[in-house]
């Protein structure tokens, strides 16, 4: 997946978590948690969510490098 | 591992050897075990090493020699009984049955009946209806005794041990096809259990359970499957009786689907019987497919080679099984 | 019309779910209704068939007025009009063709009822989800429903909009009449006890590298299960004050306080949170916190809690103070965990603390009871392998 198939995963995720969140707005390397106001269990959604669509399962130590939007795109990619 | 490799006939000599050179009370008794070298050759070579008191050939009488181990087992001795197949063992099941299993109970605990009856099961070698049976599922239907079914190298090696140290009466179940197969004996195993299953191959689809000498088609079952997507679970039940159930049911709760392979008809089956446990408890709330078995057809084991391996389980058939619960249509 | 709150005067009927002569059973959702709270799915109590729907959709009605009429029945009765059946599947494909024979075919019997075909655990998964079975298409073995289909059916379900978000200043309005009432009548008493999650946390991370992430736990898992143990052995913290005496809970149904983007908070009950595994916990934490913002809601889980317990989360305050929901008798409030000094053995090292709080109705209870909960809450957070 390429970063803007990445970024719309995202976003489409959080659709069902945060769907006032603007993603837009939101840099590259801002801490989403912060951010968006998210939990953590809104937190452990959003992975659950990349990983029912990616596949991908996330470690729990893996968790800080999905803060910022940067880092879940390095990961994904 | 490291280890040497022999056959499955080799690790079952050894086991004899090696009972025989630890315990004055053991010997071994049977039809051509001592001359003959036995007749699938597992006791070759026996005679001359450790004497004729320790390799006792005997008449062509099931009922009198079985009969007549059970008695030296009760008298104090270790007797290793070694009925040439299960077909013949029919001609002692009241000795068996009615006599080393019920004594222990009958005399209220004062007779103690330590003997081990090895026999040969299966098909697969075109011998024909009446010497193709599996009916150690028969076996396994009756209290008293423990039923053992060792499908790989290490258990041939080691459940004798096991059983002999038993004080009440073992049976072990040695498939006529497994006699060749080879393998690695792990020099750090010095002893097995002879209570639990062991899960051979780890999977999360569908759990495969089996047995003797249908272990290594249901592996080959569980290959097939993978290259499908579909991992299975292979439970090597390893004991008949007492059945480990729990380690059957803690593999279904995962996978959530069953088959039981088992070369013996299903009617009356050791499947039909694991299937009922699954389903009479908990685990029935975990199933996402119904249970299904694999088992020999209905019929008396063919002669004609093509026709004997189409009554018996195969892994095709294992795998089109699983496959069915997994990807319904 | 239930009562779904300790202040709800009266609540919107603003959709139908059934209609007269359908067939239910208890926990079944007979329609939706509007409150200060937002959405609620009303549920029956007990088997029955719809004979009547006396209010139409749209209109306001005041608690313990008649929505509908229903006759009760021991065992489902066969339904006026037949729900539709998932088409019935041929039995599975023949192997590939070779010496062995195929596997034996299985003709699929006829429905001996109007049942529909579902594999145990779907059945449980789907009652867990509150996802009915009629309607699901099945592809599991003789076309039943199997796990997948529920799932694929829960997937779709959050898609569907959120059927009346609540209004903030009517929940607002709400919250404030239930806690003004809360301070007016009950004599609260607090207690504090700070306590120390070194263990807990440790254990969790350990237990978290086996999960696959659809199974992971939350911290909140532990100390919800902590508490619903706790609550088991000090059982004069679990229930409600009314006409003058204490009525004991009959389970322990604790209410976890969830907290509404726009504002607002909502403390639905996770039932039987003592029995439950922390995996079954935690699914039904999700799946509860997931409804609350969404507004699929159930009436039992509004009227049914027993305590209510209430975690600041991360980016907070130390310690909460939190304030009784009428006609419970306590109310547990976890602050953030914190890095703290602690002293164990005589030496101070660095441990991740947490402060948690009691509440409680001195009419019912006093100090002693109060400390003996904190108490056993520390205890069983000392060892969350046991819970």
């Amino acid at each position: 997946m390429n970063e803007a198939e990445i970024k719309a995963l995202v976003a489409e995720v959080l659709g069902g978590i945060a769907p006032e969140a603007d993603l837009g707005t939101l840099g590259d390397d801002e801490d989403m948690r912060l951010a968006l106001d998210l939990d953590s269990m809104d937190f452990l959604n959003m992975v659950v969510g990349l990983h029912e669509r990616t596949g991908v399962d996330v470690p729990e130590a893996d968790y800080p490098k999905l803060f910022t939007l940067a880092g879940i795109v390095e990961y994904f990619q | 591992m490291s280890g040497e490799v022999i056959t499955y006939r080799e690790a079952v000599r050894r086991a004899i050897r090696e009972a025989i050179q630890r315990d004055p009370r053991v010997f071994l008794m049977g039809e051509d075990v001592g001359r003959y070298g036995g007749c699938y050759a597992v006791t070759k070579g026996l005679l001359e090493e450790l004497g004729e008191d320790r390799i006792r050939d005997t008449p062509l009488s099931e009922s009198a020699f079985v009969g007549a181990g059970i008695g030296a087992a009760m008298a104090g001795m270790r007797p290793i009984v070694e009925v040439m197949t299960v077909n013949f063992s029919l001609l002692a099941l009241d000795q068996i049955v009615n006599n080393a299993a019920t004594i222990p109970h009958m005399s209220g605990g004062q007779f103690a009946v330590p003997v081990v009856i090895r026999m040969a099961t299966g098909a697969g070698k075109q011998l024909a209806a009446q010497h193709s049976h599996s009916l150690e599922g028969w076996y396994a239907h009756v209290p008293g005794l423990r039923i053992l079914a060792p499908a790989t190298i290490e258990d041939a090696r080691h459940m004798l041990g096991a059983a002999l140290a038993d004080p009440n009466p073992v049976l072990i179940f040695e498939h006529v096809m497994l006699y060749n197969l080879e393998g690695e004996l792990d020099p750090a195993v010095s002893a097995v259990d002879i209570a639990r299953a062991r899960v051979r191959r780890a999977g999360r689809d569908v759990t495969l359970v089996s047995y003797g000498g249908s272990l290594g088609k249901t592996l080959a079952a569980a290959e097939t499957l993978a290259a499908d997507g579909i991992e299975a679970e292979v439970i090597d039940l390893r004991v008949l009786r007492p059945l480990d159930m729990a380690t059957v049911e803690a593999s279904v709760a995962r996978t959530r689907r069953c088959v039981i392979v088992d070369e013996g008809w299903r009617s009356g089956s050791l499947a039909a019987e694991i299937g009922m446990r699954l389903a009479e408890g908990p685990a029935f709330f975990e199933l996402d497919a119904p249970l299904a078995r694999v088992c020999s057809a209905e019929v008396p084991i063919p002669y004609a080679a093509h026709m004997e391996q189409a009554a018996l389980p195969q892994p095709a058939t294992i795998a089109a099984t699983a496959r069915g619960l997994v990807k319904p249509a | 019309m239930p009562s779904l709150g300790a202040d709800m005067e009266s609540a919107i009927l603003v959709e139908w779910s059934v209609k007269p002569g359908d067939t239910l059973r208890r926990g079944d959702i007979i329609g939706v209704v509007e409150t200060e709270k937002g959405a609620i799915e009303i549920e029956v109590f007990e088997d029955c068939v719809v004979e009547e729907l006396v209010v139409a959709v749209g209109t306001e009605v005041k608690v313990d007025g008649v929505l509908a009429r229903l006759r009760g029945t021991r065992e489902a009765a066969a339904p006026a009009t037949a729900p539709a059946r998932p088409a019935v599947v041929p039995p599975p494909a023949a192997p590939p063709a070779a010496a062995p024979r195929e596997p034996v075919p299985r003709a699929v019997p006829p429905l001996p009822s109007t049942r529909v075909r579902a594999s145990p655990a779907a059945r449980r998964e789907a009652k867990a989800r509150g996802i009915a079975l009629d309607g699901l298409t099945g592809s599991g073995v003789y076309g039943a429903v199997c796990l997948a289909d529920v799932a694929r059916a829960a997937a779709a379900a959050p898609a569907r909009k959120p059927r009346g978000g609540f209004d903030p200043a009517a929940m607002r309005r709400a919250i404030g009449n239930a806690m003004s009432r809360s301070k007016r009548e009950i004599p609260h008493y607090y207690l504090t006890q700070s306590i120390s999650l070194g263990a807990a946390l440790a254990w969790l991370a350990r237990e978290n590298e086996s999960r696959p992430v659809t199974e992971r736990l939350l911290p909140a898992a532990l100390l919800l299960k902590a508490t619903a143990l706790a609550l088991a052995r000090v059982p004069a913290l679990n229930g409600f004050f009314t006409d003058g005496e204490f009525v004991a809970g009959k389970g322990i149904h604790i209410g976890w306080a969830v907290s509404l983007r726009g504002g607002g908070l909502i403390a639905p009950a996770l039932h039987d949170a003592d029995r439950l595994s922390l995996t079954a916990l935690m699914a039904k934490l999700r799946d509860l916190v997931q409804r609350a913002r969404t507004g699929g809601l159930r009436s039992s889980e509004m009227m049914d809690p027993t305590i209510t317990v209430t975690s600041l989360g991360e980016r907070s305050a130390e310690a909460v103070l939190p304030i009784i929901y009428p006609p419970q008798v306590a109310v547990i409030g976890f602050g953030s965990v914190n890095e703290r000094p602690w002293v164990d053995a005589g030496r101070v090292a660095p441990q991740p603390v947490v402060v948690a709080t009691l509440g409680a109705d001195h009419r019912v209870s006093d100090g002693h009871r109060g400390g003996q909960l904190l108490a056993e809450i520390d205890h069983h957070l000392q060892h969350p392998e046991a819970l």
